[in-house]
């Protein structure tokens, strides 16, 4: 994994707290599983049904019938349930999910955020992105600052469709981390190695400067 | 009533083209492998597929694609299949993409006969467009219609003969939901005992929701992603 997505996930990790019930998101969010400390004692949801994601099996021992929802062979810590969809999304919408850590294409100054669909490009679905937004206690987004053409992810207004409005509250890219809030968005932390000023040149969203930031 | 069937292409005979299926599974964890190669080898044409996925090129619902057996495919995430995207490319498959969540309970409403339900998955979305919406508390959710299935197609691990199923780890997902919404519901399972021999605080589908059950063999159980740990 390149250094600077090792850092975004070394601080998503931050955001769990001992005894959460946490989902993360497919891709760069599941990696932040393996940076979980071992005297944590967190459940990590799957939405497919599974409270309780242990590690992916030993070579010889995956079971068919046990996957996450990337579709991944997994095990699961002692202490683990099952159960169907609707109680998955019950749990889910119903709030009773702490944290939910999910990749983002687009996030805006106002906590919109666009991750599921590219208008033109071939349609996939939006899995069960929409209801985690809406449903998780805390929803923190990681993603890089700038998509490879170098402009910003972190926007005015999102430009792709949305998957939620107004339901980010925490975002960690590889340069710098913001809150939502009430008063707009706020640059909390920058990144060891990284300036305000850079911060300021790659985003489009307006933002305030938190008084006391934190420089890593 | 004798529930328990002998051949898939007899439990299946009487769908119809046209049709609205409500097939369980996740991904290819969990899927009525048996029920959906009987479908396919029957033909029948223009169906509505209401399941979470649409399978992989060539396994699960990806069959009835080849076939061109699907009409219209309601689902919330498709992304893992090349003939699908021809397909809806070409004009040839209509698509509905629903939120998980939204088409969990969709599915388990139209089991429970509740014709519809307000959520807030989607309020803002493109899902939101010409949906009706409700503020409860100061907060919008959308109204989201009930599915109901002419036929549902399950695979559950054992059944007794009176249709009470047991589902195994995460093959439970929407196999529960989708024998509830089926007006027809044809279970496949790999092991059916006699009514009694399974204890009834274990049964996670009561067997008044089963019409048909078949035990499957030589269940093929297709991993998409196979991850271990490193040594």
């Amino acid at each position: 994994m390149v250094e600077r997505r090792l850092n975004i996930v070394k601080r998503a990790v931050q955001e769990i707290e001992d005894g959460m019930n946490v989902n993360l998101g497919i891709g760069m969010p599941t990696l932040v599983a393996n940076e979980i400390p071992e005297d944590f004692n967190v459940l990590l949801q799957s939405e497919n049904g599974l409270l309780g994601i242990g590690p992916y099996p030993i070579k010889g021992h995956e079971d068919a019938d046990l996957i996450n929802a990337g579709k991944e062979t997994i095990t699961t810590v002692s202490g683990s349930s099952f159960f169907d969809s609707a109680e998955s999304f019950a749990m889910i919408r119903g709030g009773h999910i702490d944290l939910a850590i999910l990749g983002g294409m687009e996030v805006a100054e106002n906590g919109d955020l666009a991750n599921w669909m590219i208008p033109g490009k071939v349609i996939k679905g939006m899995g069960g992105a929409m209801d985690l937004v809406v449903g998780a206690k805390r929803v923190v987004v990681i993603m890089d600052h700038v998509n490879k053409h170098g402009e910003s992810k972190v926007k005015k207004t999102c430009t792709l469709p949305l998957t939620g409005q107004s339901v980010v509250n925490r975002l960690i890219t590889d340069l710098a981390v913001f809150d939502f809030t009430n008063e707009g968005m706020v640059l909390v932390e920058v990144f060891p190695g990284v300036t305000v000023e850079e911060v300021i040149e790659k985003t489009e969203a307006s933002f305030t400067i938190v008084p006391n930031l934190m420089m890593q | 009533m004798n529930k328990v069937f002998h051949s898939f292409s007899e439990a299946i005979s009487d769908i119809q083209d046209g049709q609205t299926i409500i097939v369980g599974g996740f991904g290819l964890c969990g899927i009525p492998e048996k029920s959906i190669e009987a479908l396919h080898n029957r033909g029948t044409k223009n169906l509505t597929i209401v399941s979470n996925n649409c399978g992989t090129d060539h396994s699960g619902l990806g069959q009835l694609l080849v076939t061109k057996q699907i009409k219209k495919m309601i689902a919330s995430y498709v992304g893992e299949n090349k003939i699908f995207e021809q397909q809806f490319l070409n004009g040839e498959l209509e698509v509905e993409l629903c939120p998980q969540g939204t088409l969990a309970e969709r599915i388990r409403a139209g089991g429970a006969g509740i014709p519809g339900f307000y959520t807030a998955t989607g309020v803002g979305t493109p899902i939101a467009e010409g949906k009706e919406t409700k503020e409860f508390n100061d907060k919008t959710f959308l109204l989201e219609e009930a599915i109901v299935g002419d036929f549902a197609l399950v695979k559950a691990w054992k059944a007794d003969t009176l249709g009470n199923l047991v589902y195994r780890k995460t093959a439970r997902n929407f196999n529960p939901l989708a024998a509830m919404a089926g007006k027809i519901t044809i279970v496949e399972v790999e092991e059916i005992v006699e009514a009694g021999e399974l204890s009834a605080d274990e049964i996670h589908t009561p067997g008044i929701f089963v019409q048909r059950i078949l035990l499957g063999t030589d269940y093929e159980k297709r991993i998409e992603r196979l991850t271990v740990a490193e040594a």
